[in-house]
């Protein structure tokens, strides 16, 4: 006979377990429908041309073109511009706020860096189109802005929360015995935060720019709205982009189901899972490194 | 005629493609196309065992923009072509101001892309062409780049006033080089047939349309319809007057 404490602590432990597994399931679903049905569309397309070509062009006036690489290069384009932009100044703030911001500071710049992850992205997207496309043409005497900065630059924003709230707890973390030993020996704050404290919790660092990274690799909206989306292989930042989140987004609507093209649509979903996947892994791992050192 | 205020219609856009597509995968009633179907969509239909009848129920200009400064005022057909087709690179090529050409159009899911892509090119667009959500990017990516190129359908040109869009160029269209250059701000070189890009614009159906359906297509035939129609910024369906008798 159970009595009902532990009927109900059973039930609990239980439902929470199911609750868990329920999340893993999901993740393994979504993942073997993008592996099954981009597996499909390797019977029509190869995978040499898939990756090797760049043009993509299923609905072409002459032969239907399935080739990702322009696509793939515009991707890493826009979301390496991003970083550059994103990384030193999500990383100052984070210094700024653990180590120089006085309370009262951070207590009202840390909720108004939160809200900023709450800006939904077709909004950054239309200030994309509305505010920065006119400054880029003016400043780099283009004639128009649409292009692969215009993305990066509206990413950065986008992935600054994100990254500095994970190099903050990475700062945190460094022990005060480390700065104190600093101090003792006569360096100045900077000094210590330069090669004292952010040295100690570099694999922090490090795993705030991947999950920065993964976060905007993602990114549809914002990309679609203001990169232009020119299926031409970009050769610099000032060229308009098609990211392949943004292919997706467009083609879904007038795929027909069960052709070539439907399934390289879930072949470019696959692509881009594998490699947001792959960023969070290792930044995973690169914090859970880190987590050990702190201790 | 009476009009039957219970039902009600639910409308979603995105481009021929994206109704044409919906139709064939059953999940609407009515598909709005701005261009004919194809054969791809027609050899798909018949394998799902859906018979797709066009109604042509208004018709649409296309109508050229660029930027007032490249300078130019008419361009003909071919030269569109070999524009959009990355053939000609700079405006000083026809006689317009020295600058890269700065395409721009419609996602591949728009039967305006489509349209413009048969009529105009006979092949594809260059892979430079920004490619933007809507019409209204469009006109203003046009009006803010000095190079730029576009087109949009005729009733976007003017205001809620009837006053023509500022700070745009509308370019008047040569059907072949030797021919007289006709704008689409002139409504009736439209409705003459004159203007090379007019096209019908349809609404496909699965089978001939019946119930509400045929309700529906009958009133927009009908002279309140058309003033709807008018209304909106289109014009009256022009070659296919038979199947406004039809229904």
């Amino acid at each position: 006979m159970m009595n009902r404490r532990t009927f109900w602590d059973r039930f609990y432990h239980r439902l929470f377990a199911f609750a868990a597994g329920l999340c893993v399931l999901v993740l393994l679903g979504i993942f073997g429908m993008l592996l099954l049905n981009g597996f499909r569309f390797f019977e029509s397309v190869s995978l040499w041309s898939f990756l090797g070509s760049s043009n993509w062009n299923p609905s072409a006036w002459g032969k239907a073109t399935y080739g990702m690489g322009a696509m793939l290069w515009s991707t890493l384009l826009v979301s390496l511009g991003a970083m550059v932009l994103a990384v030193p100044l999500g990383i100052g703030t984070a210094a700024y706020l653990s180590e120089v911001a006085p309370g009262w500071v951070r207590d009202w710049i840390k909720p108004a860096i939160e809200l900023l992850a709450a800006v939904p992205s077709v909004v950054v997207g239309f200030i994309g189109i509305v505010v920065i496309a006119p400054i880029i043409s003016r400043i780099f005497g283009l004639s128009n802005g649409l292009n692969a900065l215009n993305g990066s630059i509206l990413l950065a924003v986008m992935a600054l929360p994100t990254i500095i709230s994970v190099a903050e707890e990475a700062i945190r973390s460094v022990p005060n015995t480390y700065k104190e030993g600093a101090y003792a020996l006569g360096a100045n704050s900077w000094t210590t935060l330069m090669t004292v404290t952010l040295p100690a919790c570099t694999s922090g660092l490090i795993a705030a720019t991947m999950l920065g990274m993964g976060r905007v690799i993602g990114e549809t909206m914002t990309v679609l709205m203001a990169t232009g989306n020119a299926n031409a292989m970009p050769h610099g930042f000032f060229d308009p982009v098609r990211t392949i989140t943004a292919t997706v987004a467009i083609e879904m609507g007038e795929v027909p189901y069960g052709t070539t093209h439907f399934y390289g649509l879930y072949a470019l979903g696959a692509v881009l899972f594998i490699i947001t996947l792959i960023i969070n892994l290792l930044a995973e791992s690169i914090a859970a490194k880190f987590r050990k050192q702190g201790r | 005629m009476d009009n039957d205020l219970s039902t009600s219609i639910s409308i979603s856009g995105g481009g021929s493609g994206v109704g044409i597509t919906a139709l064939l995968n059953h999940r609407t009633q009515i598909a709005n196309s701005s261009r004919a179907l194809n054969d791809e969509e027609i050899a798909l239909a018949g394998k799902q065992g859906i018979q797709l009848v066009s109604t042509v129920f208004a018709s649409d200009a296309l109508a050229v923009i660029v930027h007032p400064s490249v300078g130019l005022h008419q361009i003909s057909i071919e030269n569109l072509g070999k524009i959009y087709a990355g053939d000609i690179k700079n405006w000083k090529e026809l006689g317009g101001r020295d600058g890269t050409i700065s395409l721009y159009g419609r996602q591949s899911n728009s039967g305006t892309f489509m349209y413009f892509r048969e009529k105009v090119l006979g092949r594809d667009f260059s892979n430079d062409l920004k490619q933007l959500n809507g019409t209204a990017q469009m006109l203003e990516s046009v009006k803010a780049d000095e190079n730029g190129i576009g087109f949009v359908g005729f009733g976007y040109l003017f205001g809620q006033n009837g006053a023509l869009y500022p700070g745009i160029e509308v370019l008047a269209l040569q059907a072949a080089p030797n021919e007289a250059a006709v704008s689409p701000v002139n409504k009736d070189a439209i409705l003459s047939g004159l203007y090379p890009l007019t096209r019908p614009l349809y609404q496909i159906t699965d089978g001939p349309p019946t119930g509400k359906a045929l309700a529906f297509i009958r009133f927009e035939l009908s002279k309140a319809g058309q003033e709807v129609v008018a209304r909106s910024g289109y014009l009256p369906p022009i070659s296919e007057t038979d199947l406004v008798e039809k229904y």
